[in-house]
């Protein structure tokens, strides 16, 4: 029966090469948009290099403080004492690092300026992530105790600092006006990450780090290290906790702020956050991502609606061959709904090939550094997905047409 | 085999209404070869398409091999089709996309049976109707009288015991046309009830019974 049903769909396709090419042109291109968006999304918000453990982390990023009348409203990252006495202190996390932004610096080599990002870190900062150690080790406690001038620079640096591929550890790299010794290399990392993405990583105790701010603002964030993911809401509490906690004294932070909300998010949650504050702004934000994707998916769809319908007349004659000899309604049904999911499958390599290719420039031109989209299990998952739903979107409404067709009118065409 | 009683057909569009058959009854017997004829436009294929549920009458009662169709549905109909009744149209209804031999395995998809059991079944019905050769071509590929052979080899594949024939020679030439006869006729002495349109004086007068309609009633 299945391979009756394709030998047909296999068929009509071959019959008009044209109509063929532009309606696979037409899927193809669709799903190839949807492939690469997933990839980047994925890209984006996946666990990934070297955020390896982003699927049980839970990101501290923003301190928004507010007076009662609303009047005023400061936000931005924490101060590193802040985070050190709210998020170090949770009983209920693995591990918790605490990170400053990315900043900009400038080192010289043989008198030519290079721009460099810098990061102070914890030693936690190494366990929580999973940088790959060219050379050399992480600072360990030990380091930032004793304020030891020592770095964790990137392979791209050591290839433009010194000589690619050499063995820098024990050698000294001048950082604005301060000389750091490197301790290692690690394996660098795309800028979309960009609580990890450095260049140079110093111990938080380096010159210039500014931890010893007073106060709740400042440049840090924390990364909280949960034992498995299903932990994370119990440490979401225990933190709301902590900063519920604190005394209306320390909120006002030595202005006039009555409100504070600080909120340990999972990643995603905590990108939304930033620019959607409350649920109104939330429910907003995803209808517009699914009124865009209804746009993307819907609008080929439709196409692909009125050219099967416009192609069934074509088969008026085969339909009512079929329910003459015996077929129900339901089983034509099904006939023109697995013709076109086979039609959407064959739309669907192609944009799988499509999609690879784009990737793979993607990743090869440098417009992100690192780059490294792929198209991995879940996302070749998402991706049939897509296909079935868009193959049943477009074939459903052809295939209910087709099968309520009269047999007898449908022989005398 | 197959009851019409006080059968009408009326077509309606806003405008108009045509009284296509008018008050039919007709008792086609087991193992009985009847032809009906008429003038254009005379309801001979309305009546055919009745008789083998593929268009349901405004009044009146049908009864095939004793089951009377009134209250079918859709898949009840198509159930009674696919194992009682075959098909003969006067231009074939072939698919083209498909092999002779998956042309003639049509029926036997809406039954429980195995691939190699159609195979065979349509090997057989293929050989009765002298095309055995011709399994792997396409409909493009054959003649019209080869055509109709496909046609009429998927109309006894299931081994139906009615064989509904629309003017099965009306696009061949007179030998083709005795050849086609030739074999519904053998259908019928092996067994098959068969009820043929045709336009053909000569053929029906080789038929058992003659049925004459004129406007949508019978007159013989």
């Amino acid at each position: 029966m299945l391979s009756n049903y394709i030998k047909i769909a296999w068929k009509v396709l071959l019959r008009h090469p044209f109509y063929t090419f532009i309606t696979l042109f037409g899927i193809s291109l669709t799903l190839t948009v949807l492939m690469v968006i997933t990839s980047f999304l994925d890209h984006l918000f996946g666990t990934h290099y070297p955020e390896v453990n982003r699927d049980r982390s839970l990101y501290i990023g923003t301190v928004l403080q507010q007076d009662s009348a609303h009047t005023s409203m400061s936000s931005g990252p924490a101060a590193f004492g802040f985070l050190v006495k709210h998020a170090k202190s949770l009983k209920s996390a693995e591990r918790v690092t605490i990170l400053s932004n990315f900043s900009f610096s400038n080192t010289y080599i043989h008198g030519k300026k290079i721009k460099l990002n810098t990061k102070f870190t914890d030693a936690d900062f190494w366990y929580v992530t999973g940088f790959q150690f060219l050379e050399g080790k992480p600072y360990n406690e030990a380091n930032i105790k004793n304020g030891d001038q020592v770095a964790v620079i990137t392979d791209a640096l050591r290839d433009q600092y010194f000589e690619k591929g050499a063995s820098v550890v024990g050698k000294n790299i001048e950082i604005e006006n301060v000389i750091y010794r490197v301790i290692g290399v690690v394996k660098g990392s795309p800028p979309t990450r960009v609580y990890t993405y450095s260049d140079v990583y110093f111990p938080y105790t380096a010159p210039k780090s500014n931890y010893q701010d007073k106060g709740m603002r400042g440049r840090y964030i924390a990364i909280v290290l949960a034992k498995k993911a299903s932990d994370i809401p119990e440490i979401q509490a225990e933190f709301d906790n902590h900063i519920g906690s604190i005394s209306k004294e320390e909120i006002r932070d030595g202005q006039q702020f009555t409100v504070l909300i600080v909120r340990a998010d999972r990643y995603f949650d905590h990108f939304l956050n930033t620019f959607a504050r409350d649920d109104t702004q939330k429910a907003l934000f995803y209808s517009i991502i699914g009124l865009v994707l209804l746009m993307v998916m819907g609008l080929p769809a439709i196409n692909l609606v009125n050219v099967n319908v416009s192609r069934i007349l074509e088969r008026a004659s085969e339909i009512g061959v079929r329910k003459a000899f015996g077929a129900p309604s339901k089983a034509l049904l099904w006939q023109f709904i697995i013709e076109n999911v086979f039609i959407t499958f064959i739309g669907g390599m192609f944009a799988l090939a499509l999609s690879l290719l784009v990737i793979s420039m993607i990743n090869a031109s440098g417009w992100i550094a690192y780059a490294d989209l792929t198209i991995n299990f879940s996302v070749f998952l998402i991706s049939i997905g897509v296909c079935l739903l868009f193959g049943l979107l477009s074939g459903v409404l052809p295939a209910f047409r087709m099968s309520r067709l009269k047999i007898a009118e449908a022989l005398k065409v | 085999m197959i009851k019409l009683q006080n059968v009408e057909k009326v077509y309606r569009t806003s405008s108009i209404e045509t009284l296509a058959l008018n008050n039919i009854n007709l008792d086609v017997k087991k193992k009985e070869f009847i032809s009906i004829m008429g003038p254009s436009g005379c309801g001979k294929s309305t009546l055919l398409n009745i008789m083998g549920l593929l268009d349901a009458p405004s009044k009146g009662q049908i009864e095939i091999d004793g089951s009377k169709v009134e209250n079918y549905n859709d898949k009840d109909l198509a159930h009674l089709r696919n194992q009682k009744l075959g098909f003969i149209f006067q231009s074939f209804h072939l698919i083209n996309d498909l092999s002779v031999i998956d042309n003639v395995e049509i029926p036997l998809l809406y039954r429980s049976s195995t691939a190699k059991q159609r195979r065979d079944l349509a090997q057989e019905a293929l050989e009765k109707v002298g095309l055995s050769n011709r399994m792997k071509h396409f409909p493009k590929q054959l003649s019209g009288g080869q055509k109709q052979r496909v046609a009429i080899a998927r109309a006894i594949v299931g081994k139906p015991e009615i064989i509904l024939a629309d003017e099965p020679t009306g696009n061949l030439d007179s030998v083709m046309g005795n050849e086609i006869l030739g074999i519904l006729q053998k259908l019928n002495e092996d067994g098959a009830t068969i009820v043929m349109v045709t336009h053909d004086d000569a053929m029906a007068k080789k038929t058992h019974r003659l049925v004459r309609l004129f406007d949508g009633t019978q007159v013989m």
